[in-house]
């Protein structure tokens, strides 16, 4: 085996990881409404990259800090707000500028700010691809654990309390699972295009499915070949992984809604 | 006979306003309780309460031990992203399987509606796919939330009567809000009139004739609460409430 088959598996194995994590909770996050959810704890992704740093902690175990921390607020402040679109959009968007302004202030310039924006997939180690598929599976069997109350509390928190659920529980196993998928698709699509790579395969998937588990394994299926296709054309045309992955799932997309 | 639920003195504040204040009611096995109060009289609220959605600011909600409830919503609202089979929906949040989906249809006079997509269903047959997937759950306490909204007078007739017959059969004690004011089950052993707090609560004849009730929801049609009259057309009824004044 030749080291770039090497390095091209790896790239697959990583991304195919993160795409199957992303299905179930990218198809929660339509259900939900939280696109902006999505994106505001990914944001905050390049803040924990910061402090990480900053406290000289695994890079890994700051991106999880924030982006769990980030979830839970934006979590409960949108529960209580009235313009929760609203909240979540500020926090979206003030999340990324202070995470930037942080990455900035450190000494040395010492990361690699485009690698965490945009991804870095063709770069991934042998670790890297454990610590995204070791992610996936806690995610997946998070999901799988809770599905039932999720997708009661989805429907209506009320039929979920009458039945015993605690809706804010159910709330916090989302925020936690997506945390970790936050953590685990930054090297694969990056912090600008981690929300993408969930909303965008189960968007696609919505007209093929008559139930919330088809449209989950449908999205599953979209994401896998929009990895795979992606990485083609990075690979074929000197192209930006990450990127290309979300612009071949975006061409899915479009082919869907021609459908409806 | 102990109750099945009872709120002792529930007094709850939304958004600094108070909503409800030293509401005490029971519901007792096998009986048919009917809250009715206007618009803004905190119906919806006294209900989440009930079923354990919202807090007791004051006071106590309690449940007897082991209390299966089934509960069916104003309005379930399935976002149009969500697919969602009416027989997937039947599963929720407890796995059932096929043949007792197919039960609990036919029960509610939904059957062959399992490949149905939630959002293309009429309001009628929605309340009655609703209704069919709390009875799956074999409650002891059904809580219905203005079951009629949008229904007219025939339908929320027969969803009356429905409520009844499977009260009979089953012997589960029913809770319903109902803002319809004019349309009031016959079959309810208890109105409660509820503004903010109760007014006043009896039998349906008595509470129509209660000066409370009078000066809560004025003189339309006549002053009375117009009930609903079924067909007795069973030998084995034997019910003894009171009818229309």
């Amino acid at each position: 085996m030749t080291l770039l088959d090497d390095f091209l598996a790896r790239a697959v194995l990583a991304g195919s990881g993160a795409a199957l994590a992303a299905a179930p909770l990218g198809c929660m996050a339509i259900w939900r409404r939280m696109a902006f959810f999505s994106d505001a704890t990914a944001h905050a992704a390049l803040l924990g990259v910061a402090l990480a740093i900053a406290v000289d902690v695994p890079v890994a175990l700051g991106i999880l800090a924030a982006a769990l921390a980030m979830a839970v607020l934006t979590a409960a402040l949108s529960e209580r707000a009235r313009s929760a679109d609203t909240i979540l959009a500020v926090l979206a968007h003030s999340g990324l500028a202070i995470g930037l302004l942080a990455v900035a202030t450190l000494p040395g310039r010492s990361i690699d700010l485009h690698a965490f924006l945009f991804g870095d997939l063709l770069a991934v180690s042998r670790a890297d691809v454990g610590v995204v598929w070791l992610g996936a599976a806690a995610v997946l069997a998070a999901l799988a654990w809770r599905w039932q109350a999720l997708l009661t509390t989805t429907l209506d928190p009320d039929l979920a309390a009458a039945a015993g659920y605690d809706p804010r529980r159910e709330r916090l196993i989302l925020s936690v699972t997506l945390a970790i998928v936050v953590a685990v698709a930054i090297k694969v699509v990056g912090a600008l295009l981690i929300a993408a790579l969930l909303v965008i395969p189960a968007a696609a998937a919505r007209p093929f499915a008559d139930t919330p588990e088809r449209m989950v394994g449908i999205a599953a299926l979209l994401g896998q070949a929009a990895t795979l296709g992606g990485l083609t054309l990075s690979w074929r045309f000197d192209l930006p992984a990450g990127p290309a992955i979300v612009a071949v799932a975006a061409a899915a997309f479009a082919l869907s809604a021609l459908r409806r | 006979m102990s109750a099945l639920i009872e709120a002792d003195g529930l007094g709850v504040s939304l958004g600094g306003q108070s909503v409800l204040r030293d509401v005490s009611l029971s519901v007792a096995p096998g009986e048919i309780v009917t809250v009715v109060g206007p618009n803004g009289s905190g119906k919806s609220t006294l209900v989440r309460c009930l079923i354990g959605g919202l807090p007791a600011g004051t006071g106590a909600v309690r449940r007897a031990v082991g209390l299966r409830l089934g509960y069916v919503p104003q309005r379930l609202a399935v976002a149009a992203t969500l697919p969602m089979t009416v027989a997937r929906f039947l599963s929720l949040p407890r796995r059932a399987s096929r043949a007792d989906v197919a039960t609990a249809l036919e029960r509610t006079g939904a059957d062959g509606l399992q490949r149905r997509q939630m959002d293309d269903l009429s309001g009628g047959q929605r309340q009655r796919v609703a209704l069919a997937r709390a009875l799956l759950n074999q409650p002891d306490l059904l809580v219905l939330d203005e079951p009629t909204t949008g229904l007219d007078q025939p339908g929320a007739a027969d969803f009356y009567r429905l409520i009844e017959r499977l009260r009979d059969d089953t012997g589960c004690a029913v809770l319903m809000v109902s803002h319809d004011l004019h349309v009031v089950m016959a079959a309810s052993d208890r109105v409660i009139c509820l503004n903010g707090h109760v007014c006043c609560e009896g039998r349906p004849a008595q509470v129509a004739e209660a000066p409370a009730y009078r000066a809560l929801f004025g003189t339309g049609t006549g002053g009375a609460l117009a009930l609903y009259r079924h067909e007795h057309d069973h030998a084995h009824h034997d019910h003894d409430h009171g009818t229309a004044a």
